[in-house]
């Protein structure tokens, strides 16, 4: 009967004061509302619970440190803090999707197929098989460095001890290899990329 | 999947719903460890369980 006749805001300046009864009349007075408002917005008991607990660390932590500042609108301003939180939630999630074993379960999010999609697919092997036609329009000195290094990913001294020429000689042929590709790439505006 | 619509949506009854007693155990718990000690303009936080 106390319950009922205690207001809020008495409850908060007993609370303040030091009375932990308060508190407990107040988080049994209001939970309900609270968690379903929460729950409303979440569709989640474990994360309603989750962030039910956080607004209430929040509102025992400004109680506690002197900083809220009484209006008559405990229910509101819990409301509030409940409210951010959510919002919080959501944002979270957004960045970092996690699994939902709320609902109807689906494989596919959890899930990623780290390969391409068809269309990519094709794009793909159609942008090698240029780049390869486009190699074998180079000189052949040229061609063979590169393809050394590119494709059988040989550094320079073993190009250079394969070929029997200089290093010097293999950086310079690798380099104008890659001038005349860019040429005849520009020249024909041959589109590259996927 | 199909969606199944036979069983209610979580939201109806969203209304008559309680957190956990451990929940409200621990909140009180935790009120009752937290501590704020004043210092000059600051406030530190202390939790004495």
């Amino acid at each position: 009967m106390k319950n009922v006749l205690t207001s809020d805001a008495t409850l908060v300046s007993n609370y303040i004061q030091g009375d932990e009864n308060s508190l407990a009349i107040l988080i049994k007075r209001h939970k309900q509302r609270i968690y379903s408002f929460i729950y409303s917005k979440v569709y989640d008991r474990d994360v309603a619970e989750d962030v039910f607990q956080d607004t209430f660390i929040k509102v025992i932590k400004t109680l506690k440190k002197g900083k809220y500042n009484e209006e008559g609108k405990f229910l509101p301003w819990v409301m509030r803090i409940a409210h951010n939180l959510v919002i919080d939630h959501f944002r979270r999630n957004n960045r970092m999707p996690k699994f939902d074993n709320a609902g109807e379960f689906s494989i596919f999010s959890v899930l990623t197929d780290g390969a391409l999609n068809a269309e990519k697919q094709m794009v793909k092997d159609q942008v090698h098989n240029d780049v390869r036609r486009l190699i074998e329009e180079l000189p052949d000195d040229q061609r063979e460095v590169l393809h050394m290094r590119m494709y059988q990913e040989m550094s320079f001294k073993e190009i250079s001890e394969r070929t029997g020429v200089s290093i010097n000689t293999a950086l310079g042929r690798m380099r104008y290899a890659l001038i005349n590709l860019r040429k005849v790439i520009e020249k024909h505006n041959i589109i590259l990329t996927n | 999947m199909a969606k199944i619509y036979s069983t209610p949506t979580p939201g109806k009854k969203a209304n008559d719903m309680n957190p956990k007693l451990e929940t409200i155990a621990f909140l009180l718990n935790y009120s009752k460890a937290l501590s704020v000690i004043p210092y000059k303009s600051m406030k530190f936080e202390a939790l004495l369980n």
